[in-house]
C-alpha cells in the first residue's frame, strides 16, 4: 500500500478528513497505515536539495563529534545517560543518514526517525549554546520533522494538529462563532463583579489587539475573563480579532510549514484589518514563537518584524507594572517559596530572561523568589516543549523527560512554580499529578488579579 | 624530492588550500538564505555582527563559554592542542628560512623550546584526543574511522617533524616525509572536516546573528554564551 487513508502524505485540509483521522481512537489503524506507508525517495530527496544550505548543510559536515554537546541534554541527563541520546547521535544517525542515503531510505527508518524527532528532542535549542561549531540541534530536529511530516510520518496528534489549524485555523476545533460567544459570555459572567467589563471585539484603531491560544476558549475560558479584567483594570484601550485571534501552531511541532505561514497571515491579517497600535500575545510560549518570532519568516517579510510591535504577555505585564497601570497590594505578595519557569520560546528564544524578573520583584515578598538552577537562557526544557506533552504515543517517556523539571523544582524547595506559558503549565501539572511532590502551578494573570489594587471606581456598587 | 616538494608542489598545494579554504568561505555566505534561517541577516546587520563577534570571541577564549567551563581538563587540552597545530607551522624558525629563501619576507621566529613543547603539545594532544573517543561513551558513539583518520591527518607533520629534528634515522627522509604529511595536511584543510578552521568562524557567526537578530538580542539581552 503506498498511501494510507489515514496515514498518507496529504496533510488534513477538510472537516471530513479531520473527523475521520480524529475517530481513529488512539491513533490505531493511523499507526497501522503508517507501516506500510512507501518512502516517496525522490520527493525527499528533491525537498533536501532546494532546503539543505549552508546552515544545516555545514553544521552536519564539520560536527567534530566531540561530544560536548551531551551533557547539555535534558534528555539526554534523564534517560540514563545513553549515548544514543547524545544531541549530534540523534541528528546524525537521523537526518544524516537520510541525506547520505540521498533520501533512500526504508519505512522502518522514517519510523524510527519519527520517535527520535518527536520523543528524543522537543527542540528546544539548548544544545545550540554549548556546541563550540554553533550547531543548534533544536532547529535541525524541526527540520527533520519537516521532511518526515511532508512524508507522512508525524504522529497522529499532530497530524490533526494541524489539519485543525488548517481547517479552523486554531488548534482546537473553535470556529468564529464559539470565539466570539465565548468572549460575550465571559464578559457577562464577570460583569457583576467588574462593572464595565467588556470583550470588545473587532474595535479599529484600539491601542492593544489581545490574541491567544485556542485551548483559552475551549478548555480555560476564565484566562480570557482574566486577560480583560487585567486590561479593564488598567485602563487599556484593545480589542479582539473575531477572526485571527488564534496565534498558536501545533503545526510548527508538526513540521507542516505551509500551515504555520497561513496561520500567521490570518493573524496579521487580523492586524491590518484592525490597524492596532500594537498587538499582545497571551502566556503562551510556543504561540510566541510562532506568531513573533518565527512567523514574520514564514510570510516572507525581509525584517523578521511582525506588521505591528507584538508583546508576549509579561512584557505588557511589566509595562503595566512599572507604569502604575497596575499597582499591587504589598500586604498580598506571595509570601512562600516561589519559582519560576523560564520557557524556551521566549527565554531561550527571544531574551525575556530579565521581564519576568522584574514582574517577581513586584509580587514576591523578598526573601521568597527561589531561581531554578540553571535558569534564564539556560533553563532546561520543562519535558513537555515542541509537541511532546501531546502525544500519547510518547506519554511513557515524556513522563521519564518530566523528571529534569521534578530535580529542579524540588531543588528550590519551592511551593508555587510561576509557568507563565501554557505548555510548561501542562507539563508541570502533569508533573505533580503523576510525582505528586506537593506543588502548585500558575499563570501570571490569576496571581496578579488575586494581589493587584482594584480602584474604588471600578469596584461593583455594595 | 626535497626539490620537488618544496618547490613548485608546495606552491600548488597552498594555492589548492588558500583558494579552497576562500571558496568555502565564499560558498558558506552565498548559501545563507534568510528566509530558510529565519533570520533578518541584512536589515538588522549592526546587531548581527555585534552579536556574531560576541559568540566568536566566547568560543576563541578558554573558560569563556559555558561549554568550556564544565569540563576544565578537556578545554585545556582542546586550546593545547589547537595552539600547537596553528603557532608552530607558522612561526617555526626552519619554516621561516624557507619563506625567507622563497618569498624574502620573514616573521618572528619562536625559541627552539617553545616549538619543540609546542609540538609534543600537539602530539600528545593528539593522542588524548583519540583515547578520550575511546574512552567516554557518549564520544564513542559518535566517533568513525574518519575522526581517527583526521587525527591522524593532523598530527603527522608534527611526528615527523620532531623525528626528523631529532634526527633519529636518516634526516633526509623524515624530512620529505615530514612535507609530504604537511602538505596532506593543508590539502586536507578544504576538502575534509578540517575545513573548521574557516568554518568554524562562519557557523559561530551565523548562530550569534541569529540569536542577536531574533533570539533576544534586539531586546537588549545577550546570551552569555
Ligand atoms: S558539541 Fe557540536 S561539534 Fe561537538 S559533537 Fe556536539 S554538535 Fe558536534
Ligand atoms: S534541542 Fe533540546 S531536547 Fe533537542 S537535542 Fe538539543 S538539548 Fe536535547
Ligand atoms: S514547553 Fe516550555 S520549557 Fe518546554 S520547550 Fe516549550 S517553552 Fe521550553
Amino acid at each position: 500500500m503506498p498511501e494510507g487513508t489515514l496515514c498518507n502524505r496529504q496533510p488534513i485540509t477538510t472537516e471530513e478528513q479531520l473527523k475521520l483521522v480524529l475517530n481513529d481512537k488512539g491513533g490505531k489503524q493511523y499507526y497501522a497505515e503508517m507501516e506500510e506507508l512507501e518512502v516517496d525517495s525522490d520527493k525527499l530527496w528533491g525537498a533536501i536539495q532546494k532546503t539543505l544550505k549552508s546552515r544545516t548543510k555545514t553544521w552536519l559536515d564539520i560536527c567534530a563529534h566531540c561530544g560536548l554537546c551531551a551533557e547539555s541534554c535534558f534528555l539526554y541527563q534523564v534517560n540514563g545517560r545513553k549515548p544514543e541520546q547524545v544531541p549530534s547521535y540523534k541528528i546524525q544517525s537521523t537526518l544524516g543518514e537520510i541525506i547520505k542515503k540521498k533520501g533512500k531510505v526504508s519505512n522502518e527508518f522514517m519510523r524510527h526517525c519519527m520517535d527520535v524527532a518527536w520523543s528524543w528532542c522537543t527542540c528546544c535549542n539548548r544544545c545550540g549554546q554549548f556546541c563550540p561549531h554553533g550547531i543548534d540541534m533544536g532547529v535541525m530536529f524541526s527540520y527533520l520533522r519537516g521532511l518526515l511530516y511532508s512524508q507522512g510520518f508525524v504522529p497522529w496528534e499532530l497530524k490533526i494538529g494541524s489539519g485543525m489549524h488548517r481547517v479552523y485555523r486554531a488548534q482546537m476545533d473553535v470556529t468564529t462563532e464559539d470565539w466570539t460567544e465565548t468572549c460575550e459570555w465571559m464578559a457577562e459572567e464577570n460583569e457583576e463583579e467588574w462593572p464595565g467589563l467588556e470583550i470588545p471585539i473587532d474595535k479599529e484603531g484600539a491601542d492593544i489587539m489581545y490574541t491567544c491560544n485556542a485551548r483559552e476558549p475551549k478548555h480555560y475560558p476564565e484566562d480570557i475573563a482574566e486577560a480583560a479584567i487585567l486590561f479593564h483594570v488598567a485602563g487599556e484601550n484593545w480589542t479582539v480579532p473575531s477572526e485571527g485571534w488564534e496565534q498558536t501552531s501545533l503545526s510548527m511541532f508538526a513540521g507542516d510549514w505551509e500551515c504555520c505561514k497561513d496561520n500567521v497571515a490570518n493573524v496579521y491579517a487580523a492586524l491590518e484589518r484592525l490597524k492596532p497600535k500594537r498587538a499582545i500575545g497571551t502566556e503562551c510560549g510556543h504561540a510566541h514563537r510562532a506568531t513573533v518570532i518565527e512567523g514574520p519568516y514564514w510570510v516572507g517579510r525581509e525584517d523578521g518584524q511582525p506588521p505591528v510591535p507584538y508583546m508576549h504577555y509579561v512584557e505588557w505585564l511589566l509595562e503595566a507594572l512599572e507604569t502604575g497601570k497596575i499597582k499591587i497590594d504589598p500586604e498580598k505578595r506571595i509570601k512562600e517559596p516561589v519559582t519560576l519557569q523560564d520557557s524556551c520560546n521566549y527565554v531561550r528564544n527571544q531574551g525575556l530572561k530579565n521581564v519576568t524578573r522584574k514582574i517577581i520583584e513586584y509580587i514576591v515578598e523578598p526573601g521568597y523568589f527561589r531561581e531554578m538552577a540553571p535558569n534564564k537562557e539556560y533553563n532546561y526544557c520543562c519535558g513537555g516543549g515542541g509537541g511532546f506533552n501531546g502525544i500519547g504515543k510518547y506519554r511513557p517517556q515524556r513522563n521519564v523527560a518530566l523528571l529534569k523539571k521534578l530535580q529542579q523544582i524540588k531543588a528550590t524547595g519551592a511551593k508555587l512554580v510561576i509557568a507563565p506559558c501554557h505548555n510548561c503549565w501542562d507539563a508541570i501539572r502533569d508533573l505533580e499529578e503523576e510525582y505528586k511532590i506537593g506543588i502548585r502551578w500558575s499563570f501570571l494573570k490569576p496571581l496578579i488579579i488575586e494581589m493587584m489594587v482594584v480602584p474604588d471606581h471600578l469596584k461593583p456598587e455594595e | 624530492m626535497y626539490d620537488l616538494l618544496t618547490g613548485p608542489l608546495l606552491w600548488v598545494v597552498f594555492i589548492v588550500t588558500f583558494v579552497g579554504l576562500a571558496v568555502r568561505v565564499v560558498m558558506y555566505i552565498r548559501g545563507l538564505d534568510w528566509k530558510l534561517d529565519r533570520v533578518a541577516y541584512r536589515p538588522f546587520l549592526g546587531h548581527g555582527l555585534k552579536h556574531g563577534v560576541r559568540s566568536i570571541v566566547a568560543f576563541l577564549i578558554p573558560f569563556k563559554a559555558h561549554s568550556w567551563r564544565s569540563r576544565p581538563l578537556f578545554t585545556i587540552l582542546f586550546f593545547a592542542f589547537h595552539i600547537g597545530l596553528l603557532v608552530t607551522p607558522i612561526f617555526l624558525e626552519a619554516h621561516n628560512a624557507m619563506l625567507e629563501q622563497s618569498l624574502g619576507i620573514r616573521l618572528p621566529g619562536l625559541p627552539a623550546v617553545v616549538a619543540d613543547v609546542l609540538a609534543w603539545t600537539v602530539v600528545v594532544g593528539g593522542v588524548f584526543m583519540a583515547l578520550r573517543r575511546i574512552a567516554f561513551p557518549e564520544v564513542r558513539i559518535l566517533t568513525t574511522a574518519y575522526d581517527y583518520l583526521l587525527i591522524v591527518i593532523s598530527v603527522a607533520p608534527f611526528v615527523t617533524g620532531l623525528i626528523a629534528r631529532y634526527e633519529l634515522g636518516s634526516y633526509d627522509f623524515w624530512l620529505c616525509l615530514h612535507i609530504l604529511t604537511g602538505e596532506i595536511w593543508l590539502l586536507a584543510l578544504p576538502f575534509t572536516k578540517l575545513s573548521h578552521v574557516v568554518l568554524f568562524f562562519m557557523s559561530r557567526m551565523q548562530l550569534g546573528m541569529d540569536y542577536g537578530i531574533k533570539r533576544g538580542g534586539m531586546k537588549g539581552t545577550s546570551m552569555s554564551w
